[in-house]
């Protein structure tokens, strides 16, 4: 099958993020890597393609130059080439940008099977994307998958709510998201790590996509974020030492705050 | 005053509480106007009258029930055709976001996921309060691009109750193919485990790999206060409780009165599911743990000797 697997450059959630001025995510101040959540679709993609009759793994995204990493990764995995969308307009793009200028490159790589992407970027953290790629390209969407198969065309997947687990079937194309209890990804091998270095990348400014740079970016964002604040460090709790009384003070904590 | 369209959530119409917090939240906004999707409209009107819905659109087509995503948002952007709500306000759970998501393209309008406050901007639209960045920074946003979209965290707005009339309105909504290309071939409903729903509840305990995979002491303790439990990703990797009970950032985020952290060390994947919570406790043999950080109050211990004592005392006191 012809796969994208949209993956998104993400600033390192050990370190500690912050803002720039312009209220947008510092991608500079912190490491970037590929996103954790995104190496279960990478992995999802490879799996199915090497169980099946093959078919091109595509790592698709957008972002800074640095950005380039995410698919380098990727690519290191298994999958067989990269597209990086790059174009200074994009910066601070919101959602809904991300998933027009995603879409207009999924279309542009041409017909698709499946786009499979994580649950959530680690940065943003919406779960949109997914959905709003669907929407734009008027496919079925079987996402938070905790399992994964496509027979006879057929996606199926096992999504897990609070309530039900459920079993979706969608037909191919379709836009599938996975959670990261469908599959233990792969560590680039050595011989993954050289191959990846012949395999082709294409780099895509607006232009190349026919996406109008007026409809991207953070002045074309449908949300304005008026101001961002530190949240202030908690007051330093009490901590004690249990020395056989532990229990009777938790007790006592609790009751202090009404909670017994 | 402009009709704010609330989707409601229920399980075969037992009305989830997260409901009440957003009809509380429409009614700062304008007119709530709940939206019914399914069946058990007649168990769930009193719930919705109780919390301030003025209207009730009700939509018991099969079509809509029976599949994903989809074929909601075409009903709730068919509504926003017709009535310009103020705006939509939608529970933040994986469905209640990826319907806002379509909604929003489809309706051009601006979203925000996961607020955790809504309040009317000062120039029209709605304003938002966020907690990002696994709840390190508070980012407040307006919304103005169309009608705007907001999916709200549970346990976040305070429920007031305001009785209203919560009178029917049947929809039929024509559905276009596509809403139903991705089907729904079963369903199977989880166990009650008789205690609350993790996202709703007041108080969540939660264990980690200091469990050793024993949970009794945690779920013990959990049944004492009346409590939701939860588990840390170490603890669910290991296989010692469900995926579905997982705080964390790959998880349940939650937001409760009260949150217990027992033999969880604190790493930033499961700090970004219940930084946020009121009140933290934490018990953990490692006086390092980064969760002592967080806490109102820790103790330095071995919980298979806390928890006990603590139930223990916690039943006594209750006589």
């Amino acid at each position: 099958m012809n796969i994208v697997v949209c993956v998104k450059y993400v600033p390192d959630a050990q370190s500690d993020r912050s803002f720039e001025s312009d209220f947008t995510t510092d991608r500079e101040a912190v490491d970037g890597l590929l996103s954790e959540l995104d190496e279960y679709a990478v992995e999802a993609a490879l799996a199915l393609n090497e169980a099946g009759e093959g078919g091109e793994v595509t790592v698709l995204t957008m972002g800074p130059e640095d950005a380039a990493d995410a698919i380098k990764k990727g690519l290191q995995m298994g999958a067989d080439k990269g597209v990086h969308v790059l174009d200074e307009a994009i910066a601070g793009s919101d959602a809904v940008a991300t998933s027009l200028v995603l879409a207009e490159a999924i279309r542009k790589v041409g017909p698709v099977d499946l786009v499979i992407t994580g649950l959530a970027s680690t940065d943003g953290a919406m779960s949109v994307v997914p959905a709003m790629l669907a929407e734009r390209l008027g496919l079925p969407q079987v996402t938070f998958a905790s399992e994964l198969t496509v027979e006879g065309g057929v996606a199926r997947i096992r999504r897990d709510g609070d309530t039900a687990s459920e079993t979706i079937e969608a037909s191919l194309p379709a836009v599938v998201s996975v959670t990261d209890q469908i599959n233990e990804p792969r560590y680039p091998s050595f011989k993954g790590i050289m191959a990846a270095k012949k395999k082709p990348v294409q780099t895509w400014g607006l232009g190349d996509l026919g996406v109008d740079a007026s409809l991207v970016g953070l002045a074309a964002a449908w949300t304005t974020v008026e101001g961002v604040q530190a949240r202030p460090p908690r007051a330093a709790g009490e901590v004690v030492t249990d020395e056989g009384q532990g229990g009777q003070a938790l007790a006592q904590f609790l009751a202090s705050r009404k909670f017994v | 005053m402009a009709e704010v369209l609330v989707l409601v959530d229920h399980v075969d119409g037992t009305v989830r509480k997260t409901t009440a917090e957003l009809l509380t939240a429409a009614a700062r906004l304008g007119e709530p106007s709940a939206v019914f999707v399914g069946a058990g409209f007649e168990t769930a009107q009193a719930a919705l009258a109780q919390h301030g819905a003025v209207k009730v659109y009700r939509v018991d087509d099969p079509a809509v029930v029976d599949h994903l995503v989809a074929p909601t948002a075409e009903v709730l952007a068919h509504l926003v055709g017709q009535v310009s709500p103020a705006a939509v306000l939608l529970p933040s759970s994986p469905e209640g976001k990826e319907i806002a998501a379509r909604l929003a393209i489809k309706t051009e309008s601006g979203l925000v996921t996961d607020a955790v406050d809504v309040q009317p901007g000062e120039g029209g639209g709605v304003r938002t309060v966020q907690s990002v960045f696994a709840g390190s920074y508070t980012v407040t946003t307006s919304v103005t691009k169309g009608s705007p979209i907001v999916t709200v965290k549970p346990n976040s707005i305070p429920v007031v109750e305001a009785p209203a009339a919560a009178a029917q309105e049947t929809l039929t909504v024509p559905l276009s193919e596509q809403a139903t290309a991705a089907k729904i071939v079963e369903r199977k409903e989880k166990a009650a485990s008789g205690r609350p729903q993790l996202t709703e509840a007041a108080i969540v305990v939660s264990g980690g790999r200091g469990t050793g995979g024993d949970f009794g002491p945690v779920e013990a303790f959990a049944d004492a206060l009346g409590a939701a439990v939860g588990a840390s990703r170490a603890a669910v990797d290991a296989g010692w409780y469900p995926h579905a009970n997982q705080v964390g950032q790959t998880g349940v985020q939650v937001s409760p009165q009260l949150y217990i952290a027992a033999g969880i060390s604190g790493a930033i994947q499961h700090r970004a599911g219940m930084q946020t919570s009121k009140t933290i406790v934490a018990i953990n043999k490692d006086p390092e743990a980064p969760i002592f950080e967080l806490v109102d109050y820790g103790i330095v211990g071995d919980l298979f000797q806390v928890l006990p004592q603590a139930t223990q005392e916690i039943q006594a006191r209750k006589g």
